[in-house]
């Protein structure tokens, strides 16, 4: 056991330290959540719709699409110079290659969160204070719902002809769950709402999280190549 | 009897089995028009429904069929399962099409809009949604053993996403209730009509054997041929 947590840290290391050296495609999902935030503020009547109407789907529309740039990263960084077969070839087991594989893209999305909700909360003009703790349950597990689907579709992809076109329209039927129940309970926090009106969508987002983890590690095996 | 006789005379049985569906569907189109009584509230519009239905039962089955085909292939590993998952699937889809073509026809009339976010019809659009992508991505992958495991992949996680979107758009639904949707609940069918839906029903599991039987073998005589290029080259 300790064995299999330090493989999987030792990948997510592995895939940060890539990614802290060119930092490229942590800035380009961080310039892209900016820029869907402040385009999707003026995809509205400003007469007839209020900023805090839309906001909810604003944040998380930005949220899934700047997931997808780093997920589509995920695979594609191991498909040069066969670093898939580097990994695969050291003595941990499959599964713990997907969980730190899952590990670091839960990083990326997470980071890419952390900074986009305080720019949400200053472009919207919502208030969270007292909401916070909701707000971050809600984003951790939506997250890790769309980020255990998603790595595993990742690593399929890159071995198809269009990858970076594949992911999105595979990945986005599986969203529709995780993302409507956080919309929904995005809506429900800002509006300062009771808990027992979200209750409903939360046990929705942990019993999807909770099958499709299982199903995620279970099936990442399937996608290798004997 | 060699591989490619025997996927020729598969196409021929699924020709011969379209082929009287057909027939038997042409045979359901006149007893509608002709010999069912017409609906007192929907009138004419009402008789999309003998299309509408047996579609929407076929597609839901053949997806089904997909995703439980996909979960034997992960145990067996044989590509023919593959390939029958991969008919259903193609053969769902182009029910799905015609579903959701006849769907909005009939709702103009009867509903007064052509579309509603209703749980039934969201879900169904989803599910669409994803097996159209399972077609797409099949075609984007070219080793044959891949693609078999690939899309068994989809099909397994697709079977467990179903329950999902049915939930989410009950509770979205449910949660927002729409005072637009004017939806009447089903009135119980006469007999002469039943009898009209159900041998519809029927015509179009029939039509859909007849498809996947004749989509299976094309797959089958496809490989074939990629195989004999390989060789050769």
């Amino acid at each position: 056991m300790r064995d299999y947590t330090r493989a999987v840290f030792a990948i997510i290391a592995k895939d940060a330290t890539v990614e802290w050296r060119t930092k490229t495609a942590f800035l380009s999902a961080m310039v892209f959540a900016v820029l869907v935030l402040s385009i999707l503020f003026f995809a509205r009547d400003p007469t007839a719709v209020s900023s805090l109407d839309i906001a909810p789907g604003a944040l998380w529309v930005t949220f899934t699409f700047a997931a997808m740039l780093g997920l589509n990263r995920a695979f594609l960084l191991e498909r040069e110079n066969g670093a898939m077969d580097g990994l695969l070839l050291t003595p941990v087991p499959r599964s713990a290659i997907f969980v730190g594989k899952m590990g670091g893209n839960l990083l990326f999305v997470a980071l890419v969160e952390l900074i986009s909700i305080p720019l949400f909360v200053m472009f919207y003009n919502v208030s969270l204070a007292a909401r916070l703790p909701q707000l971050i349950a809600v984003t951790a597990m939506a997250t890790v719902a769309f980020v255990a689907v998603g790595t595993l579709l990742s690593a399929m992809v890159v071995r198809t002809r269009f990858a970076e076109l594949m992911l999105p329209v595979l990945l986005l039927p599986f969203l529709i769950p995780p993302v409507v129940a956080a919309v929904q309970i995005t809506a429900r926090v800002l509006a300062e709402r009771p808990l027992s009106e979200m209750m409903g969508w939360f046990k929705l987002l942990a019993a999807f999280d909770i099958v499709f983890c299982v199903l995620s590690v279970l099936l990442f095996e399937v996608t290798l190549d004997e | 009897m060699t591989r490619r006789d025997k996927a020729l005379g598969l196409a021929r049985t699924g020709q011969i089995v379209t082929l009287v569906a057909l027939l038997a569907l042409a045979g359901v189109f006149v007893r509608a028009l002709m010999f069912t009584p017409m609906d007192r509230l929907q009138g004419l519009a009402q008789k999309i429904l003998y299309m509408h239905a047996p579609a929407a039962i076929t597609a839901l089955m053949a997806y089904a069929v997909c995703g439980i085909l996909s979960i034997i292939y992960l145990g067996l590993r044989d590509r023919r399962l593959d390939r029958a998952a991969a008919a259903s699937a193609e053969v769902g889809v182009v029910f799905s099409v015609m579903l959701l073509i006849t769907g909005p026809l009939w709702g103009k009339p009867v509903w007064g809009t052509w579309w509603t976010w209703d749980a039934r019809l969201t879900s169904t659009l989803f599910i669409f949604l994803l097996f159209v992508g399972y077609l797409i991505m099949r075609d984007a992958v070219i080793d044959p053993d891949q693609r078999a495991r690939f899309s068994s992949v989809i099909g397994v996680l697709g079977l467990a996403l179903v329950p999902f979107i049915h939930l989410t758009v009950y509770l979205f639904r449910t949660l927002h209730p729409d005072p637009m949707l004017i939806k009447p609940s089903a009135p119980a069918m006469p007999g002469v009509m039943l009898a009209t839906m159900l041998s519809s029903i029927g015509v179009f599991g029939l039509l859909y054997v007849g498809f996947v039987v004749q989509r299976y073998a094309l797959a089958d005589l496809q490989e074939l041929r990629n195989e004999e290029m390989m060789r050769d080259s």
